[in-house]
């Protein structure tokens, strides 16, 4: 966790090498600056905060089950949260992933079970439902020219409706055969957190670094001007609906995997609620032009801290909510605020 | 407006050979609006030609379906002789014109760098070179003579010159042979318009860059341009070189359009 923390400043693109360093303070001096630049300083100084003090309050807090946990708690907001972070940057969202994800064990379920595929194939193909789904989102959004907010409205409720009627509402086992692969992709105890910070990385340097993550911010920040550049809006808007619904077919597989069960009730609008609070706590506009993936994991992990934590302490969770809806707005006003005292300062 | 063009053919000058671009009866509808009825230009090389017209006469919306930025409805045009349909931005760019904007496309959020290489940005796969991309810009600005404290400042914290100076910057450094440029003078104070004159100048004198180039301040345009075009109710009405026209003429020429437009309204009132 801290690993990834750490990486934060470096990962997310302070433009290195501007310049010969002085003596070590200056070094210091400019790291820290560097490093309060960052939108995911907050977030970070926030989590490191909550792990002290649950860890003063709770002396189970570190102990390797309850890293797990809060791992497996963490893992699949983040990674749903990747996926809307660049759409959430170029100008979109998605509130359908939770029902892609709810759809994909199912789909592999039938796939291997009813019509004899093999595993590999039917987890791909389960994948796939994902990327299809999301380019049906985009599909929609882009060229019919329907809101996101609403068109995935409708998919998440057909992809729920799907999965329904299949499934008669039934929980399914997961097929024996794909127990071994399984373990890959969610059943150990770290897998699903080693994915997302892979994936994390990944994208963070998809984002930060290359076309495809300046493009989403030029279509988040200037529509029109990104396509008047030759950019395809529709391209970068396809493609981020696509990352976002594999993410959501992946998320689904290994919750399935990790719980050793396929549960109609998996998914659902929470998983993207949380990615996307986890993105706003994070540093990410939902205004689009500007988001980071590093503090999404953050807030993903803040959220799953506070979760984990209240459980420990013995704190109900009823008024967990409460503090969640609190982080968001503080979160969102305080982005909000920055960015405009940033403008008005220094122009 | 839907008017009905009142003149004839404009008493266009003989076309010299080797137009690098012609234009041809281009029209442009936008549901029940007319933008553009009957356009016919053309583009030496090396001139730099003005374009002058009314708010709403269809300028921008000429320069943006010869950027490929829009299709027209019917015309052709021209590149070197050969008929060309762009399609895209890309297309356009590729056959060597480049466009800068009226609202300049810059992506208030991204760096001045990384604005002046949008979607023509250098990598080193699979990662941007950003390195090699704030150099080059900061050279080019510098060359320029734009006083800017960092190239990494998002283009929002820039002031109106600034943003517009960095978007000529990126086309006129963007190797284009065609450059079309809507209003590039249009939020600058003195100081910044003398710089960006000095660039087309100086292009000019390289000899191998054609420009339109769209303007209302008569006396620049003047200044800059060999030709003068006036855009009038989609057509173009009036085609002049800069030494046989003068700041007095054109304005007459748009004083006489608003006593008409003035005389139809108390007419029709």
């Amino acid at each position: 966790m801290s690993d990834t923390a750490a990486r934060a400043p470096e990962v997310t693109g302070a433009p290195p090498g501007s310049g010969p360093t002085g003596g070590a303070w200056d070094m210091v001096k400019r790291v820290a600056t560097t490093f309060a630049e960052q939108r995911e300083a907050t977030v970070f100084v926030v989590s490191v905060l909550l792990v002290i003090y649950f860890w003063r309050t709770a002396p189970d807090f570190l102990t390797k089950d309850n890293l797990v946990n809060i791992s497996q708690i963490t893992a699949p907001v983040a990674i749903i949260a990747i996926g809307e972070v660049f759409l959430l940057v170029c100008g979109e969202i998605d509130l359908s992933v939770g029902f892609i994800m709810g759809f994909s064990p199912f789909l592999m379920h039938y796939l291997i079970d009813f019509y004899s595929v093999p595993v590999i194939l039917a987890i791909v193909l389960s994948l796939l439902m994902g990327l299809i789904a999301g380019w049906f989102n985009g599909f929609i959004t882009v060229y019919l020219r329907v809101p996101s907010f609403i068109a995935t409205l409708g998919t998440g409720f057909i992809l729920l409706g799907l999965m329904l009627t299949t499934s008669n509402a039934y929980p399914a086992n997961i097929p024996d055969k794909a127990q071994g692969i399984g373990h890959w992709i969610g059943t150990y105890a770290w897998t699903e957190i080693t994915w997302a910070i892979v994936l994390v990385i990944i994208f963070q340097i998809v984002l930060s670094r290359m076309r495809w993550g300046l493009h989403t911010v030029a279509v988040g920040g200037n529509l029109l001007g990104a396509s008047e550049a030759g950019i395809s809006v529709a391209k970068i808007k396809l493609g981020n609906f696509m990352i976002t619904g594999v993410f959501g077919a992946l998320v689904g597989l290994q919750e399935a995997f990790r719980t050793n069960s396929i549960d109609p009730s998996n998914g659902g609008y929470q998983p993207m609620f949380y990615a996307i609070a986890g993105a706003v706590i994070g540093g990410t506009a939902l205004a689009g032009g500007s988001g980071t993936i590093v503090g999404a994991f953050l807030g993903a992990f803040v959220l799953a801290v506070l979760q984990d934590g209240f459980n420990l302490v013995g704190i109900s969770a009823n008024p967990l909510p409460i503090i969640f809806g609190g982080a968001i707005l503080v979160a969102m006003i305080a982005n909000v605020q920055l960015a405009r005292l940033r403008r008005a300062g220094r122009r | 407006m839907t008017t009905e063009p009142t003149d004839g053919q404009p008493a266009a000058t003989p076309a010299p050979d080797g137009d690098v671009l012609r234009v041809e009866h281009i029209a442009k509808r936008f549901g029940a609006v007319t933008a553009l009825t009957d356009i016919n230009l053309h583009l030496g090389r090396g001139e730099v030609l003005g374009l002058l017209g009314d708010n709403g006469a269809g300028k921008s919306t000429l320069l943006k379906i010869l950027c490929g930025f829009q299709l027209p409805d019917s015309g052709r045009i021209l590149l070197n002789g050969e008929e060309v349909t762009f399609k895209s931005v890309d297309q356009a760019r590729a056959a060597g014109i480049d466009v800068v904007y009226q609202d300049l496309a810059l992506i208030d959020e991204l760096t001045v760098y990384h604005n002046m290489f949008l979607k023509r940005e250098m990598v080193r796969w699979p990662l941007l070179n950003n390195r090699a991309m704030r150099k080059l810009a900061r050279q080019r600005l510098d060359k320029i003579g734009i006083g800017l404290k960092s190239v990494d400042l998002p283009v929002a914290r820039l002031s109106g010159g600034q943003r517009q100076a960095i978007a000529v910057a990126r086309s006129v450094y963007s190797e284009a042979k065609i450059l079309l440029l809507d209003e590039p003078l249009a939020a600058m104070g003195a100081k910044e318009a003398a710089m960006i004159l000095d660039l087309i100048k100086d292009l000019k004198s390289g000899g191998e860059v054609s420009i339109i180039m769209i303007a209302h301040n008569y006396g620049q345009a003047l200044e800059v341009c060999d030709r003068i075009n006036l855009l009038q109710h989609g057509e173009i009405t009036f085609d002049k070189l800069s030494k046989d026209t003068s700041v007095q003429e054109l304005n007459d020429i748009v004083i006489e359009e608003y006593r008409r437009a003035l005389q139809e309204r108390q007419q029709t009132a």
